[in-house]
């Protein structure tokens, strides 16, 4: 592993919500009372993907004897910004009232959440941006949200898991990729179930580890989803951001997709080019966890890719990936560590690129004599 | 190259095909549309008796949604891996250097806007001598 | 053009000497089935009938592409299904190619997806013995596989006892891989030592029914190019139970044969098994190797369908991942994706590389003499 060059873009990080007192003052009247009245306020709304004790949910030196790792700012910006250097780095709270059926509830917690975000981080550090959490289920709300958000230009993406009610490319969420594409922001697709459905299409397995690993078949299924629906064309600027997924899977995904989609096509008429180069030009995966198990393999597998701008520099800050300051795998050229850390980025954020060329023009002023 | 004698025209009505021996090689005659093409009876993605497969049209489509059924009795499928030729060229529709279904209005004349990629069906010119289809391999 | 379709002579090439791991014989009619059925079965069948997870009786909610999803080629001219004539099949494959063994691999009328349970364990029990008569006996190429309705494990294992001792054609257990659960757990277990204690292979390949699950973790796809994909994408699900759960420290001379499912995706979920594992090793003490070691010693794949990278020599990389001792040979016949033999294997391998796929490997993992 490397040390992460500074100046980098850290596209996954999880502040957490200490608790829902901390979420009261940005709920109405209505909420405030229903939440208190059930008790509800009293939950920790945690998400059986994220259960704090699980290894991978917190390392063990970011975890903290008071309070959920990464509910704290001080000690986020130490251990999550300073350490490695980073530039610029996107929030993504995962909180769990996406996993409520009740769609308004949901929702209000969800916006709750975003004002928070807002509030309590992107307003006290400059470094952060955010993603905009809404509960897809019922997407007209959650497209609602997106609108009430999009106009600050901090939130950069918007968060939605991988394993809901259906796959993510279906026609019931398109509302939600309408108003993404109208505002610019990619959709940031995050590790994690709300287990409406078993992981597996034979049930439900015995151990956490096990839902861990199937996250990346999840994925594939996913991004099938968004292929076969016509996600891409219908709204040609949708980016996804495939968040903890992995990536060493995608190659596979190509080579099938890209040989079933010549037998399948009658059906969905509508994918006008390989498969394979519908990925390679709207699907980005952040770095961690690198499941490659070593530089060599890792560089065959972005050979097999066929592109260097997948890839996204990420931490996971707090959840574990990797030890020390080592969020870089060895064996990347000097070349690829600037594209995943800069460049890619920079590329898939829209509000990024604004922002850093807000910054170059700010830096020619004061550099005019 | 030789002109073999395959068959009559009368043999192979406007939407069908046969299947005939030229030359020790298995080909299909087709009729689209009054016209005659011949096809060798191999797909060149994975050997299948493409000859065998479906006349058909093109699924065409403006979006997810939206399903239009253009150019009919222009293609073939082949029977295995269902790959899309078109029969006047032995173009096949999917192939890497893909050209992009926009492309294909009912007004473009076949051939004209198919990107040339390395999987094209080996077709061979027939000509009509009085009632006869006579193949140049 | 329909008669000479069905008829079709195939063009003698080189013979080839193979070992074909995946063919589908299918009952002409159902009345193939009686004379292997008690008569309290024959009437329950004529009665009930079928009782399966889905909607439709007789026919699939994600309906197969071209000709029902088989070579419209295989079609017998005398009427019946694709795969139920053995004549047929002879001249167009086996005799065609060289096929020196060839693996039967029956999912039709099978009662692996049955909701009784004694009529699937009596279907299963039918389909077996159909199996020997109709098949093995006519053709002694041709080996068989014990179908087994995996939800009743008690029957399943005398039947798989009893056909083991009966006749050495049978190589193999067939169970559904869309079961109630994941394989790897306890339930399915005395199957495993059935299956162990007989010396055969446990053949695992995709169903068309659901066990009760939707296909994906991510819930019902759409259109048949996500179902397809499901094909290849929901066998993580059991490949990482059979290994999580600890099944190959419990039987070590158990061997599975993954049939029709890819093969492309198995490295990279080795190398994320390993790495989830690793951080919770805790969860799974019973494991004693890394979760990727069992996956090398414990699988096989089949190579068809295979994946088709834009750069052929990327396969190359897969095969030397997995190993090219692993690797066999299989053509799916009659179904749509059929792989040819002569052509199947078209990029760069050595003779003894080719001869190990095409047959050597089988033969070994078979016991073929």
């Amino acid at each position: 592993m490397m040390k992460v060059p500074s100046g980098s873009i850290d596209c996954d990080v999880h502040p957490a919500v200490p608790g829902m007192a901390a979420l009261m003052p940005h709920l109405d009247a209505f909420w405030r009372e229903h939440l208190a009245e059930r008790y509800i306020d009293q939950s920790p709304f945690t998400l059986q993907s994220y259960a704090p004790s699980l290894p991978h949910s917190a390392r063990p030196d970011w975890r903290s004897a008071k309070g959920v790792a990464g509910s704290d700012l001080e000690v986020f910006r130490a251990q999550a910004l300073d350490a490695f250097g980073t530039r610029l780095a996107i929030a993504n709270v995962l909180y769990g009232a996406v996993a409520l059926f009740n769609n308004d509830m949901a929702a209000a917690l969800c916006a709750a959440v975003n004002n928070w975000v807002a509030r309590e981080w992107l307003d006290h550090e400059p470094r952060l941006r955010a993603s905009i959490l809404v509960a897809p289920e019922n997407a007209e709300l959650a497209a609602g949200e997106i609108e009430r958000c999009a106009g600050d230009q901090r939130f950069v993406q918007v968060l939605l898991l991988v394993m809901g009610d259906h796959p993510l490319g279906h026609r019931n969420y398109w509302p939600i990729y309408r108003a993404a594409e109208r505002h610019g922001l990619p959709i940031g697709i995050h590790a994690g179930s709300t287990f409406r459905h078993a992981p597996t299409g034979s049930g439900w397995p015995s151990y956490h580890v096990e839902d861990s690993i199937l996250q990346a078949p999840a994925f594939e299924d996913t991004v099938v989803s968004f292929l076969a629906e016509g996600v891409f064309q219908k709204f040609p600027g949708t980016k996804l951001v495939l968040m903890e997924a992995g990536f060493a899977w995608l190659p596979a995904l190509m080579w099938r997709t890209n040989r079933s989609w010549r037998g399948v096509r009658t059906e969905v008429p509508w994918i006008d080019r390989p498969p394979a180069d519908i990925v390679r030009d709207h699907v980005r995966v952040t770095l961690q966890p690198v499941d490659a198990p070593n530089g060599e393999v890792l560089n065959r597998v972005i050979d097999h890719i066929r592109s260097d701008e997948l890839i996204l520099f990420s931490t996971d800050y707090p959840h574990w990936q990797f030890d020390g300051e080592d969020a870089l795998p060895a064996g990347l050229s000097d070349a690829m560590i600037r594209k995943i850390t800069v460049d890619n980025p920079l590329a898939t954020y829209p509000r990024l690129r604004a922002d850093a060329n807000q910054e170059r023009a700010e830096l020619r002023r004061e550099a005019a004599p | 190259m030789s002109r073999y004698v395959v068959g009559r025209a009368a043999d192979v009505a406007p939407g069908t095909s046969k299947l005939v021996i030229a030359k020790g090689r298995e080909l299909g005659i087709f009729n689209v549309g009054g016209k005659f093409y011949a096809l060798a009876n191999r797909c060149p993605h994975k050997g299948g008796p493409l000859c065998h497969g479906r006349i058909t049209g093109l699924a065409h489509s403006g979006g997810p949604g939206e399903y239009k059924y253009i150019r009919p009795g222009e293609f073939l499928r082949c029977p295995w891996h269902g790959w899309e030729f078109e029969i006047a060229t032995g173009q096949s529709y999917c192939d890497p250097k893909t050209m992009r279904i926009r492309q294909f209005e009912v007004a473009v004349a076949p051939g004209e806007e198919l990107v040339k990629g390395p999987y094209i069906a080996e077709n061979f010119p027939v000509f009509l001598e009085e009632d006869y289809l006579v193949v140049e391999i | 053009m329909n008669k000479a379709l069905a008829e079709r002579e195939t063009q003698t090439g080189q013979k080839l000497s193979f070992v074909d791991c995946d063919i589908h014989p299918v009952p002409r009619s159902p009345k193939d089935l009686q004379p292997y059925l008690s008569a309290r079965w024959r009437e329950h069948a004529e009665t009930f009938g079928g009782h399966v997870c889905q909607g439709l009786i007789g026919q699939l909610p994600f309906p197969r592409m071209m000709a029902a999803g088989m070579r419209a080629d295989s079609y017998p001219s005398n009427g019946g299904p694709p795969g139920c004539d053995l004549e047929l099949m002879q001249r167009q494959h086996l005799d065609a190619h060289g096929c020196e063994a060839g693996f039967l691999v029956a999912l039709t009328r099978s009662g692996m997806d049955e909701r009784n349970l004694e009529f699937g364990a009596a279907l299963a029990h039918a389909i077996n013995d159909w199996q020997l008569h109709d098949w093995v006996a006519k053709d002694n190429r041709l080996k068989a596989g014990i179908v087994v309705p995996q939800e009743y494990p008690e029957f399943a294992v005398t039947e798989i006892d009893q056909r083991a001792a009966e006749n050495a054609a049978f190589r193999q257990v067939i169970l559904s891989p869309r079961a109630s659960e994941p394989l790897g757990r306890r339930k399915y277990w005395p199957i495993y030592q059935a299956i162990e204690r007989n010396n055969l292979v446990l053949g695992l390949h995709p169903a068309g029914l659901s066990g009760g699950h939707p296909t994906s973790g991510t819930g019902w796809g759409t259109y048949y190019m996500q179902e397809h994909y499901g094909f290849s994408s929901s066998f993580a699900g059991n490949v990482v139970s059979l290994i999580m759960e600890g099944v190959f420290e419990r039987y070590p001379g158990l061997k599975v044969a993954m049939i029709e499912t890819g093969f492309s995706w198995a490295p990279s979920l080795g190398w994320r098994m390993d790495r989830e594992w690793e951080r919770n090793r805790k969860e799974t003490p019973h494991l004693r190797q890394r979760p990727s070691e069992y996956l090398h010693k414990h699988f096989w794949f089949c190579t068809q369908p295979m994946e088709e990278p834009e750069d052929p020599a990327h396969l190359n990389d897969i095969f030397d991942w997995i190993g090219w001792d692993r690797m066999m040979y299989s053509s799916d016949y009659p179904h749509w994706d059929y792989d040819d033999p002569r052509v199947a294997l078209n990029f760069k391998m050595t003779p003894a590389q080719r001869a190990a796929i095409l047959r050597e490997n089988a033969r070994a993992l078979y016991r073929l003499s």
